[in-house]
């Protein structure tokens, strides 16, 4: 790898980890309910997205089944939530 | 050969899934994708209460394409809203779109087209599925705005799936 | 481990540039926009085109890197465009049940007769 790649990837990984602060900026703001389950779940996928750059920086394949096991945890877990906020109850 | 492969398209997707997945075309792999792409759809087939018809792959291939590009403009749009949010602030709105399709399949393909292009969000859907409450990010004017959705998404799925 | 060239880098440094600064973007509507119904949009920044970039760069890396089509990358942004319409349908209904029910200013139930809650 090339030390342009690997400065882009290094640039790349920094605004990310900068996008995770002011979601969970927002995550502690609130001001409602729902804003924290939208935050919860943009933290999920910004997650996944930098398991797939870190898959390119370490040239390793299994990040990307880390990255396919946020997003589903991160499906599950935001449907229960907005389904509980919704009905106050996750089964009927 | 209709009630072996209930869903022909389905099971090529898995079988497609399964390689993908395994990134592997070995004998073994192309063995179990097939089983996997045979046995889902005939087990799942009760679950489903209708077969899904779908003709004119020439519209879902040119649907798929103006979506894709939708998708990229959009996204320059929202994200230059949001930058710019100090300026001029988006001018936000509910808009009520009456709908012709009726067909559930199609509403759900209709639901991931709004969601997939930023700016729009799929709302609420009414109980008789005769209006949808979409929420525009940059609204400018709601008549253009309906007669631009329904031209260029609805038209397409009510030609595909009805 | 063969050495990839200069005109692989470039893109796929470029795309995952470009992908960080969306979800850069999407971070900072979702701090700055005034109402929740506001605030819904612009993740959609980073769980469309972000998601696609970063898939992109991948595919372009690993099958340059294998020299073969390595598509498994592709995966991710297929299953989120069908994930993500499932949670933000629910938590936009979340939102407008439970501003009527605070009796905000959002739009009333667009069918008529039935009321929401029960199903």
């Amino acid at each position: 790898m090339s030390a342009l790649l690997a400065n882009a990837i290094l640039l790349s990984l920094f605004i990310f980890s900068l996008a995770l602060v002011l979601t969970v900026v927002r995550l502690f703001k609130g001001p409602s309910a729902q804003d924290r389950v939208l935050a919860l779940d943009y933290l999920y996928l910004i997650a996944m997205l930098m398991m797939l750059v870190l898959g390119i920086r370490y040239a390793s394949d299994t990040y990307f089944e880390a990255a396919l096991l946020i997003a589903l945890f991160g499906f599950v877990g935001s449907f229960a939530l907005a389904k509980f906020l919704l009905r106050g109850e996750v089964i009927e | 050969m209709k009630r072996l492969f209930p869903a022909p398209w389905l099971s090529l997707a898995l079988w497609l899934l399964w390689l993908l997945l395994n990134l592997s075309i070995s004998p073994g792999n192309l063995l179990l994708g097939a089983a996997l792409g045979f046995f889902a759809p005939v087990l799942m087939a009760p679950l489903r209460p209708r077969p899904i018809r779908i003709r004119r792959p020439g519209v879902i291939l040119r649907l798929l394409l103006r979506v894709g590009a939708d998708m990229v403009l959009s996204n320059l749009a929202v994200a230059w809203g949001v930058l710019n949010a100090g300026r001029r602030a988006p001018r936000s709105a509910f808009v009520k779109v009456p709908l012709d399709l009726r067909d559930a399949n199609g509403l759900a393909a209709l639901s991931m087209i709004c969601t997939v292009i930023p700016g729009t969000v799929w709302s609420e859907l009414a109980l008789d599925r005769s209006v949808l409450l979409l929420h525009v990010f940059d609204l400018d004017e709601e008549a253009p705005f309906i007669q631009h959705f329904k031209a260029t998404y609805e038209r397409p799925l009510m030609e595909i799936f009805e | 481990m063969n050495a990839l060239s200069l005109w692989i880098e470039i893109p796929v440094a470029l795309l995952l540039v470009a992908a960080s600064l969306l979800a850069l973007c999407g971070a900072i509507g979702l701090l700055r926009m005034k109402d929740f119904f506001q605030r819904m949009h612009p993740p959609a920044l980073a769980s469309t085109l972000g998601a696609w970039c970063v898939a992109l760069a991948s595919i372009l890396y690993f099958s340059t890197l294998k020299s073969e089509p390595v598509l498994h990358a592709w995966l991710i942004p297929i299953l989120l465009s069908i994930t993500v319409p499932v949670t933000t349908l629910l938590l936009a209904r979340t939102g407008l049940f439970r501003k009527r029910m605070a009796g905000d200013d959002v739009p009333a139930e667009v069918s008529s007769g039935r009321t929401e809650g029960k199903g």
